[in-house]
Parts: C-alpha cells; sequence; structure tokens
C-alpha cells in the first residue's frame, strides 16, 4: 500500500492503494466516482474511459501509480450540470438506452472533438469503434458525435474549472 | 394521514392523503388475467404470476410523482409505463418525476422484465390508473366551481371550464380529490386523442446517464460493505481442494470461504479480492461430462437421426406428401452458444441480518431473487426487501438469481454486507448460456410449388423444445411434422433474448427463402401465398395473425421498394426478406447486400413492425435499431466455443461483439393502428439474421446456413 495523490477533475484526492490498482477502481471505491463503468477490465469495451490530460485512456488498465501529476478528467468533471456540447448531443438525441455504457461513449467523443472539433464521418467511426455498445445505440451515438461537432464552442472543456 | 378504505375488488385499494397533503392513489387490479411470458427457453425459469399495482402521487404544487414498478433494462418501461399513466391523467410531462418501485408483490404486479410483456400486460392498468385520478380531480374542480362535471375538461395538468374561463391545476385539487369517492368505471381517452403516448419522448434517467450519476448495480456502495468475487467450476468440475493461505495473507482480504464448490474471496475493494481470486490454488476433478464444441458437432448429427423426438405438432400425412412431392428440399441449420454478454456485468448487495435480508441491486426477476433467498435461508419471502437498481442491460441472463443467491450465501458465511461483483471473466465462463440448436429442415413442393408438405426437428443443447410449432409456417401446409430432440448438458443455458426465435427465425426464413428459389418464386410471394391458403384454408390452430404479418411484409415491401431498387451502377440492388411473429409483435425485415472488393457488406435494413399503438417513438425506434443491430451482431460475429468443460472465450478480446463499423443503415417503420400494444425489446431482433442472409444469398449465390458468418467457408470463400 502506498499513498497516491491525483488530480482528478480539478481536485485534490488521496488514496492509500497499492500501486498496480488500476485508475478505475480507484475513481470507483476509494472516491465514489462512479460514473466511470466496469465493462471487461481488459481496454476492450471502453466502458471505462477518462480523459488523462484532455487525451481518452482506459482506466481499466492504468495503475494509479503510472497516473503521477497528470490531469484526470472523469464524466463526472466534464461539465458540472451536463452542459458540454457531447452531453447536451446525448440528451437531445436521446442516445441511451440501458446508459451503462454512455459515460465512456461520451469521454471517448469529448477527447475525439477536443482534438478534432470537425470531424468526418469516417473520423468519427473510426475513433467511436473502440467502445462497444451492447444495446446497439451506434447509429445515435454517430448522430450525437456529429451534433456535437456542429455545436460551439466544441471541446473547451476544462477540469481546472470545475470544483 | 387520512385514509379511505375501498371494497371494490377491482379497483382502489386505498386513498390517502399524505402528510405533505398530496394525494396518493393505490391501485390493485386483482381480476387482471396473467401474463402469458414467453421464457420458455428454460422451464426452470417459470416466473410465477404475481400481482400489479401502479402507484402514483400528487403533491399540492403539482409535481406528479410516478412510480415505476418493473426492472429497467434498457427496454426503456420506466419512460414507457409513466408516459401510459400520464397521458390518462392529462400531466404537464415536463411536472412528471418518475421513481423506480422497489419489489412490492402486495402492490405490484409482475414486476418482471423479460417476455416483451411488461406493455401488454400492464397497458390497461396504467391507463385506468391515470384516468381515474384524472376522474377524481375534475370531480374536486367541478365541486368547487358547482358546475357539473361534464362541463369539466383538463389538459396538461389543468381542471379547465370553459364556459367560464376558469382552470385550476391538480396541485390546487389534490385535497379535495383525496376526500371523492373513488370511481369504479372510468373513461379511458380514444386512441386518437392520445397527446403524449406516440410523441417522442426521451429517456426519464438521461441526465443522470449523461452526468454518471450512481444508477447501476455496480454503482451502489454502503458504508462498511465488503467486496466479493467467487471462483466457480468449469462445465462438469467440482471443487477437490483449496489452498488459500496466499490469498488470505495478502491486503484487504477478509475471508475466502466455500460453499456448493464455489470458492469466495472477500475484501475490502474490488481490486484486492480480483488479485486474491487470482492467487488461488485450487484443485478440481471431474463430476460430469466435461463436453467439448467437438462433442457438441457430433451429438447434433445423432440427435437429427435420433428416434426418440418428441413430436410437438403433426398436421396430415406427410409421408404421403413427400412421397408424391415433385421436389423436395432439404437443409440443416445450425447456431452456437452465446454469451448475454450485458455491459455491466452480474453483481448484487446482500445484507444478511438476524432480523432479515436486504437485497439490492440489477435484477430482471425480482421476486424470484427473493423467493430463492428466502428458500435458501428457510425465512419467509416478506423478511427480505429487494431494492431495483437500473440494469447495464439483461438480455436475459438477469432473469435468473444465480448471481443474487451467491451473494447472500457469501453475506452469510461472512457476515457482513456484501457486494457480491462478477468479472467480465467470470461472466462469459460463468454460464446460463443463449443453448446451441441445430435444426433440420425438409419441404416437399407440387409440380406447381406449391409447398405440400413441412418437416422441422429442432436439436438442441439444454434448450428443451428449440421449435415454435405453432407459428409460421403452420396453419399454410397440409402435412407437416415438427419435433425436437434436447440433450441434458452440464453447460448452463436459459432464455436469452427472444429465447429459441433468436436464431430459429434466421434458420426458418433462410429455409422458406430456399423452397421459394426451388419453387421459382419470388420470396415474398411465396411467404403471401402460403398466408393467403393459411387465411382461406387454415390447417389447424395458429398463434399468429395471419392479417398483421401481411400487414408487416406489404409495409417492408413498400419502405423498400422491393424487388425494384436500383443502385447506383443501375443493376438490381440485392434484398432479402424476412418476417416473424414473435413476443406478440410483428415484424418484416429486408437486407441489402452489396459486394464490394469481392466481399458481401451489408448496407440496409429496412424494418416495419406492428406493436400495435407506439408508445414513445424515440424508445420504440431505438428498441427497433438495437434488436437489428444485435441480431446483425450475433449472426455474423457471436460464437462461444467449449473445450472440456470450459469456454474457450473469456473477454471481448476474444468473444466480438458487432461495433460501430460494422452496423448497417436501418430505417425503422411501424404499421399505423389502434390495436392494444404490445413489447418491442424482442421481436425485431429474430428476422434479422434472415434478412441479412438471404440478401447475401440474393447477392453472392452463397447460402449461410450456420453462425457465426464470419466463420462459415461460404462466407469465407466470397471473392
Amino acid at each position: 500500500m502506498a499513498i497516491f495523490k491525483l488530480q482528478i477533475n480539478g481536485r485534490s484526492y488521496q488514496a492509500d492503494v497499492e500501486p498496480d490498482t488500476p485508475l478505475l477502481w480507484v475513481l470507483r471505491d476509494n472516491f465514489g466516482l462512479v460514473g466511470t463503468k466496469y465493462g471487461c477490465g481488459i481496454a476492450q469495451c471502453g466502458a471505462c474511459t477518462v480523459h488523462l490530460n484532455g487525451e481518452a485512456t482506459r482506466a481499466c488498465v492504468l495503475p494509479v501509480s503510472a497516473v503521477g501529476k497528470s490531469k484526470v478528467t472523469t464524466i463526472e468533471g466534464l461539465s458540472e450540470t451536463g452542459a458540454h456540447p457531447v452531453q447536451q448531443a446525448w440528451d437531445t438525441l436521446d442516445v441511451p438506452q440501458c446508459g451503462y455504457c454512455q459515460a465512456g461513449q461520451i469521454m471517448t467523443a469529448a477527447a475525439l472533438l477536443k482534438r478534432n472539433p470537425k470531424p468526418s464521418q469516417n473520423e468519427i467511426d473510426e475513433t467511436m469503434t473502440g467502445n462497444i455498445c451492447r444495446c446497439g445505440t451506434y447509429h445515435r451515438i454517430r448522430e450525437a458525435v456529429k451534433l456535437a461537432s456542429m455545436s460551439s464552442p466544441v471541446g473547451t472543456t476544462k477540469s481546472s474549472k470545475t470544483k | 394521514m387520512q385514509t379511505i378504505e375501498h371494497s371494490s375488488r377491482r379497483g382502489f385499494l386505498k386513498i390517502a392523503a399524505a402528510t405533505g397533503g398530496g394525494l396518493i392513489l393505490g391501485f390493485n387490479w386483482f381480476e387482471s388475467e396473467a401474463a402469458t411470458t414467453t421464457l420458455t427457453a428454460d422451464s426452470a425459469i417459470a416466473v410465477p404470476g404475481t400481482d400489479f399495482n401502479s402507484y402514483l402521487s400528487i403533491n399540492p404544487q403539482g409535481i406528479i410523482t410516478i412510480l415505476s414498478p418493473n426492472p429497467e433494462v434498457g427496454q426503456g418501461i420506466k419512460t414507457a409505463f409513466p408516459i401510459i399513466v400520464a397521458e390518462e391523467l392529462d400531466a404537464d410531462w415536463t411536472k412528471v418525476v418518475v421513481e423506480q418501485a422497489p419489489l412490492d408483490t402486495k402492490k405490484f404486479e409482475r414486476q418482471v422484465a423479460g417476455g416483451s410483456g411488461s406493455i401488454p400486460h400492464s397497458w390497461e392498468r396504467l391507463r385506468k390508473a391515470g384516468a381515474t385520478a384524472r376522474q377524481m380531480l375534475i370531480g374536486a374542480a367541478a365541486k368547487r366551481w358547482s358546475v357539473p362535471v361534464a362541463e369539466c375538461t383538463t389538459d396538461k395538468g389543468f381542471v379547465l371550464h370553459s364556459v367560464s374561463n376558469r382552470k385550476l391545476s391538480y396541485g390546487d385539487l389534490v385535497t379535495e380529490a383525496a376526500q371523492l369517492p373513488v370511481p369504479t368505471d372510468v373513461k379511458l381517452k380514444a386512441i386518437k386523442d392520445f397527446k403524449l403516448i406516440g410523441t417522442t419522448v426521451k429517456n426519464v434517467d438521461n441526465a443522470k446517464i449523461i452526468t454518471g450519476k450512481p444508477l447501476f448495480g455496480l454503482d451502489f456502495y454502503r458504508e462498511g460493505m465488503l467486496f466479493a468475487m467467487l471462483q466457480r467450476p468449469a462445465f462438469g468440475y467440482k471443487l477437490k481442494s483449496l489452498n488459500a493461505e496466499a490469498a488470505k495473507a495478502m491486503p484487504g482480504i477478509v475471508n475466502v470461504v466455500t460453499f456448493d464448490n464455489n470458492v469466495a474471496v472477500v475484501g475490502k475493494s474490488t481490486w484486492q479480492v480480483k488479485k486474491a481470486k487470482d492467487a488461488l490454488k485450487i484443485e478440481w476433478e471431474k463430476a460430469d461430462a466435461l463436453e467439448s464444441t467437438t462433442d457438441h458437432n457430433r451429438l447434433f448429427r445423432e440427435l437429427l437421426d435420433s428416434s426418440g423426438a418428441t413430436i410437438r405438432r403433426k398436421d396430415g400425412d406427410v409421408d404421403t406428401a413427400f412421397k408424391n412431392a415433385a421436389k423436395v428440399v432439404k437443409a440443416e441449420y445450425q447456431c452456437p452458444f452465446l454469451s448475454h454478454a450485458p455491459m455491466e456485468p452480474m453483481n448484487f448487495f446482500a445484507h444478511v441480518r438476524p432480523d432479515g435480508v436486504e437485497l439490492v441491486g440489477p435484477t430482471q426477476t425480482p421476486e424470484l431473487a427473493r423467493n430463492e433467498t428466502a428458500k435458501l435461508l428457510g425465512i419467509t419471502p416478506d423478511k427480505v426487501s429487494v431494492q431495483l437498481t437500473r440494469m447495464g442491460g439483461g438480455f436475459g441472463r438477469r432473469l435468473k438469481a444465480d448471481y443474487v443467491v451467491e451473494a447472500v450465501q457469501v453475506s452469510k458465511l461472512v457476515n457482513a454486507p456484501v457486494k457480491l461483483i462478477w468479472t467480465r471473466e467470470d461472466d462469459m465462463t460463468g454460464g446460463s448460456y443463449r443453448p446451441a440448436v441445430r435444426y433440420r429442415f425438409e419441404a416437399a413442393l407440387d409440380a406447381q410449388g406449391n409447398m405440400i408438405g413441412y418437416k422441422l426437428r429442432g436439436a438442441s443443447i439444454n434448450a428443451g423444445n428449440a421449435t415454435r410449432e405453432d407459428n409460421f409456417p403452420a396453419g399454410a401446409v397440409d402435412n407437416l411434422l415438427i419435433d425436437s430432440v434436447d440433450h441434458k448438458s452440464p453447460i448452463t443455458t436459459g432464455p436469452w433474448r427472444a429465447p429459441i426465435t433468436n436464431f430459429l427465425a434466421f434458420a426458418e426464413q433462410s429455409f422458406i427463402d430456399e423452397v421459394a428459389q426451388a419453387a421459382g418464386k419470388d420470396p415474398v410471394q411465396f411467404r403471401l401465398e402460403l398466408l393467403n391458403k393459411a387465411k382461406q384454408k387454415p390447417v389447424g390452430a395458429i398463434k399468429y395473425d395471419i392479417d398483421r404479418m401481411k400487414g408487416v411484409i406489404d409495409l417492408a415491401v413498400e419502405k423498400s421498394g422491393w424487388g425494384k431498387r436500383k443502385g447506383a451502377d443501375g443493376k438490381p440492388v440485392a434484398q432479402g426478406f424476412s418476417v416473424y411473429f414473435s413476443h406478440r409483435s410483428y415484424v418484416a425485415q429486408v437486407g441489402e447486400v452489396v459486394v464490394q472488393k469481392g466481399k458481401p457488406v451489408l448496407q440496409k435494413v429496412y424494418s416495419a413492425a406492428d406493436c400495435g399503438v407506439v408508445i414513445n417513438q424515440s424508445g420504440a425506434q431505438q428498441q427497433v435499431r438495437g434488436c437489428v443491430v444485435d441480431g446483425i451482431g450475433h449472426a455474423m460475429y457471436g460464437n462461444l466455443t467449449f473445450k472440456d468443460g470450459m469456454t474457450q472465450q473469456k473477454n471481448f478480446n476474444e468473444y466480438r461483439l458487432i461495433r460501430l463499423n460494422e452496423i448497417p443503415e436501418v430505417e425503422v417503420h411501424f404499421v399505423q393502428n389502434e390495436i392494444d400494444p404490445t413489447g418491442l425489446g424482442e421481436p425485431s431482433l429474430p428476422p434479422a439474421g434472415g434478412a441479412v442472409a438471404n440478401a447475401i444469398f440474393k447477392a453472392t449465390g452463397k447460402r449461410l446456413r450456420s453462425q457465426p458468418f464470419v466463420e462459415q467457408e461460404e462466407f469465407k470463400g466470397v471473392s
């Protein structure tokens, strides 16, 4: 066990865990940030996607010891109220069915739009293909990413602004 | 609190003006007929008949709280049920708050998510629930204004008196309404007057889902709760010996206990428990047959030729029909085991206390979970409470209570509140799969290409009856024999979204295509001829409505431009047709395939469904699209194989699920009618595989008879 200090959603967190504990379980078990989901544990489904310095990262295979000073953003920190353009598009197009994978889908889409604000459909497909939705909401996921890319501003989330 | 008891058997049990001044209406319909679910893949899952009760409250501010009793598994029931109540109540939807009700068999009936049965079972009850409250609110307003009830109308949370241009909000009226006698005969709206039903209504949990709020079973945490994982034996094995010394010595581990050949590791965090589980040293020993997929493939052939099949339906004289046939068509179709693989793995919270048991988690059958818990502990069911969480999918897996009972076992053994978690590997190796099946079809055609004889044998592994003997084409063929033969295996199976029909429909609709081809007829025309025959001269009893089936065929033909569509190159587009009746709904689908770089590529699926009245356009479209994607995905890629009682796929790197870049365009249409609504969680899945396979045949001349398609020689050989 060791103490790890993490910067998550603009706040400081501290956990006493084993160094190999995946960030996913530290978020969930230690910090109560349960929006980040467990789906496979081997970076295959994307349900655990968070941002590490703005990049989409699979928290289920990222040891807490490897996070260091990186800024972590989870679905809870993407916006305080669900106001991020991707979250808004998800609601507008009523994307979720069961909803379990959607936080990971939203985090993947938000990271895409941050680095590529106007992605082509091919670029959307290529990125979003990494996330499994067992309910098959893929059509609306694709449309919601397109819709969010038309909103302005896009991908301006800054975790430091959240408390 | 004021309470009025009502003695009518078919009506309100109780009206109470709660301390907050709100009107709370309880409903209980004792005379309701039991829902006929079709969870027949595994008769052990038989869901006991339960009482239903809908429940709503209105506070003085006009906020309407509607409790949704049925488990939400992604089928949209938590949105659809309240829409029905709110419609008849004439509520302002923006003032409706929806809450998930816990298991309560005294108040509610059939708290089950399965068999696409929630809507048909509850339609009338929910409407009456809303209409009764509305009538009482009108009564209160009429009294206050001293005007006849007949002069009052309602709109969006207000009672209106247009003659005097007055209006009162529901919130203003609740206290007085609560004093009125409960009407026993309420008038329901005409369907043409619906304002909310049939519109686009968003998922009531969207705000929580998109912001990552705790909603699911795995999100449930309780102070002092321990975490548990199990190591279960492969199929056919039992526990021989355990060395848990290393695991017990690991940080955070509280205990390692065994029960029923399972080894449970209990500790203070998920990861600590996972690591300790991996450190267990366990010896297993053979206790039953150790089956492999190669055994099953051999077994299927034996079963198909066996003399021990159970006859499910027999019309006319098939032997004579086949003897006199001008042409006989024969084909076999096979499907593998599938994992349900919901994105949220199995989990449940259990706290066994001296005074009772608290259960919290994702289940499609809370009452079963409660009853199995009570049975295990030798206590009465009323000592067990079950709180329902939103489910991260289920697809039938959560109809079983095995994982709930495991959590109870562990909580009892360690005397602490426990959340039991299955890893993805546990989920994929731990059983309750879609059974593997092989079908043999035979058809006899006369010289004019009429189907005069039809034979179907279903050979299955733990599927019971793998046929649906009273479905199409039964009723349309004079000489018909349907039988089934089942192998009992240690590999556990259970209902998987659209049990049996999820594969039977593909096999049957592909075979019908083969027969149409042999008869030299258009596949749609061939089906219509059979349906016309069943209409004019029906053979025996059937379970489907011929006109409704023809209705979806016509709609799919119209929307897809069947047989007339041309591609950009001016050549006809390769289309495949499929139509199926399941779970009381009718769905026809047309698949379109183009050959690109020598490979068939599925471009589009047109879907036409008749589920009666559509409750929520958004939810209904989602269910159809999701079913098509699910049906295609598993037909193309789904494959769970075994070696000596253990699955050869353990996670999503080996078990392929369809992904976003693999979906076709899906166009969704509904037949518009005023028939009482039926469910949509399953019926659009069964026809999808056949529509695709028939289109691939049209495009390539290759007939796919086994799933997954990507593993078939016919598919690989396409170039």
